[in-house]
């Protein structure tokens, strides 16, 4: 019975939070500066992330003493808590919006690095050697062949780090950046009157989610990977 | 004897006796191993021949061949690929002149058919017509149509037809020297055998200089013309011809490993083409029962081979069915034939289907599959008879 109730109030909110998006009852304003700076947020974390990772991820399975120490690190920085992470950034480079972004993109190397290293080492080792029997250089061997075939699992490692990015990012407004988070701070402040603001900074991450994952797949069928169609679907 | 007999025989074919592979006093020692993996291997591979590299696991056979396109760099010694000395050669350049299949196949998932044979071409800087010349005259010449297969994906394509695009990829650029590790490992035995009879086709047009890896003696047998015998420690025991290596091993160790039946394995030196009989009493598609079966009874037999006006064979008649409908033609009784061979198939592969199918007689096909002739189980026995091995010292 208990639970009925509360699952009608979690639906109460989740209403309540829909109806802050509409102009007049709510503050679609407030919402779209929130989602714009979140949106930012992720997005610029996300380029240094990948600019870091994909060539990081590339270098350990070729310079193997690398691997552990690099698989290591990224793991260590990913089990720091969110919290202290931005604590321990503050006196570094001070509030707002870089200490986020160095925080989120730290958050991101243990995805993308390992999940690049796993797909290039996944890619079938007699294709390998067929490639470089017939003599293919080195170079060529990584654009045209390892990184096309691993690209379905480095592309996984983006899109778990793109996620746990959108959710991360709440926390940014904790420490001065504009993002989704301010909404459920305020609510939770509210002391549980508010649980419209919670529900609608919710719903605005979850959307973020949903465009990010979009472009991510339009993005991945652009690329020269593999496709359904290659794989016998 | 038969060893000078077969040097003399390259001396006086041969012009140029500068052999297309040499390995002079080669050695390999794996970092951290105790024992070498090839020992001074001495041995050469002149034009055309297809040495065919043999020896129990561990004997360093994968680790020779690939010294040749420097995926293994040799650890002392000098090898020769067409005169020029390989360890001072640039080795991406070194691998563009060689071709190179392997069991796995390796074919690029992501890449054509087409694209896959263009690797070598692209990297050789052809031109894109060109390419799309080649690429299309090399999957004709493995037998699939280029319409039909150019834009598939190695996905799309069965084992034996992977196989075909391998080969096709190796002899993308044409290259003189071709290194085949257990090509045909990876298929099905009635696939394996249908590709080692086309491969032994085309080599017979293509005079390529071929170093071919396998564990299979029977394989070894039919596809070499020079067989290369190693020990467990990369040691030569014998480099010889396929009649040599059998008639007279250098030592145990080749007579053990080439097994105990040499008497069966002599059937692997003959091919169904220089033994089956060429003129058959056939039947067309359109005859009718009775004339069937008057021919059968007339030469005393029990069935025929029916062919098409082509020439193909479409199947047999036996005679209590061409008696049982003497009105019908023979297309309406036709019964499928279990299997059939090539002339390049050797004797014991024929042999070895018959007795698997506990059939008598074996028909063979060409390419296009027209009746060329038949072979019999009678004729494998006395083939055997024939080349009992005489006792030690006779």
């Amino acid at each position: 019975m208990e639970f009925i109730n509360n699952l009608g109030e979690f639906l109460i909110s989740l209403k309540d939070g829909l109806l802050y998006y509409l102009p007049g009852v709510g503050r679609p304003d407030r919402v779209l500066e929130f989602l714009w700076g979140h949106q930012l947020i992720t997005f610029v974390a996300l380029v240094f992330a990948n600019a870091i990772s994909l060539p990081l991820g590339v270098l350990i399975t070729r310079v193997r003493i690398l691997y552990d120490p690099v698989i290591k690190l990224t793991g260590m920085l990913y089990t720091v808590p969110s919290l202290a992470m931005f604590g321990l950034l503050i006196p570094l480079v001070g509030i707002g919006f870089t200490p986020s972004i160095i925080a989120l993109t730290l958050y991101s190397l243990l995805a993308i690095v390992r999940n690049t290293a796993v797909g290039i080492d996944g890619v079938d080792s007699a294709i390998i050697e067929a490639a470089r029997g017939m003599g293919m250089t080195r170079r060529s061997i990584l654009l045209q062949v390892e990184l096309p075939l691993a690209l379905p699992v480095i592309f996984a490692g983006i899109r778990i780090a793109v996620v746990s990015t959108i959710s991360l990012a709440t926390l940014a407004s904790y420490f001065g950046a504009s993002s989704l988070g301010k909404l459920i701070f305020e609510g939770i402040a509210a002391g549980g009157g508010r649980n419209d603001k919670v529900a609608a900074g919710a719903i605005g991450a979850a959307l973020l989610a949903i465009l990010f994952d979009t472009a991510i797949s339009k993005l991945e069928r652009s690329l020269p990977g593999v496709t359904s169609k290659q794989v016998g679907g | 004897m038969a060893v000078t007999g077969h040097v003399f025989l390259l001396l006086t074919e041969e012009i140029l006796l500068i052999p297309m592979i040499q390995f002079n006093d080669v050695v390999k020692v794996y970092p951290g191993a105790s024992q070498p993996s090839v020992d001074r291997l001495t041995m050469s591979v002149p034009e055309g021949e297809t040495c065919v590299v043999i020896g129990p696991s561990g004997c360093g056979k994968t680790t020779t061949m690939k010294m040749v396109n420097r995926l293994i760099t040799p650890t002392s010694g000098e090898i020769f690929v067409g005169g020029h000395n390989i360890l001072k050669q640039d080795q991406v350049e070194l691998r563009r002149g060689i071709g190179y299949v392997i069991q796995q196949i390796g074919l690029f998932p992501h890449f054509t058919i087409r694209d896959n044979i263009a690797v070598v071409p692209k990297l050789l800087g052809w031109s894109k017509a060109r390419i799309d010349r080649r690429a299309d005259e090399l999957l004709d010449l493995v037998g699939l149509n280029p319409a039909q297969f150019r834009s598939r994906y190695p996905q799309q394509l069965s084992g034996g037809q992977r196989q075909r695009v391998g080969v096709a990829r190796a002899l993308a650029a044409d290259p003189p020297v071709m290194l085949m590790d257990e090509p045909f490992g990876a298929i099905d035995p009635i696939t394996r055998d249908h590709l080692q009879n086309e491969f032994l086709r085309l080599q017979k047009q293509l005079k390529k200089t071929i170093m071919f890896v396998t564990h299979d003696i029977d394989e070894a047998l039919k596809m070499g013309t020079l067989i290369c015998i190693l020990q467990v420690g990369g040691v030569l025991a014998q480099l010889d011809t396929p009649a040599n290596i059998l008639a007279q091993p250098a030592d145990t160790f080749v007579a053990d490993f080439v097994g105990a039946d040499r008497g069966l394995k002599q059937l692997t030196l003959v091919r169904v083409g220089q033994v089956m009989q060429t003129t058959l009493l056939l039947g067309n598609v359109s005859d009718s029962g009775a004339d069937l079966a008057a021919k059968m009874r007339s030469h005393k037999i029990d069935s025929l081979f029916i062919t098409d006006d082509a020439g193909k064979l479409a199947g047999y008649v036996g005679l209590d069915e061409a008696q049982t409908h003497p009105g019908k033609p023979a297309k309406a009784m036709l019964r499928h034939l279990i299997s059939t061979t090539e002339e390049e198939a050797t004797m014991k592969d024929a042999f070895s289907t018959m007795l698997s199918y506990g059939i008598r007689y074996l028909p063979v096909v060409d390419p296009q599959r027209r009746l060329v002739g038949m072979v019999t189980v009678d004729d494998a026995q006395s083939l055997i008879a024939a080349t009992q091995p005489a006792p030690a010292g006779g």
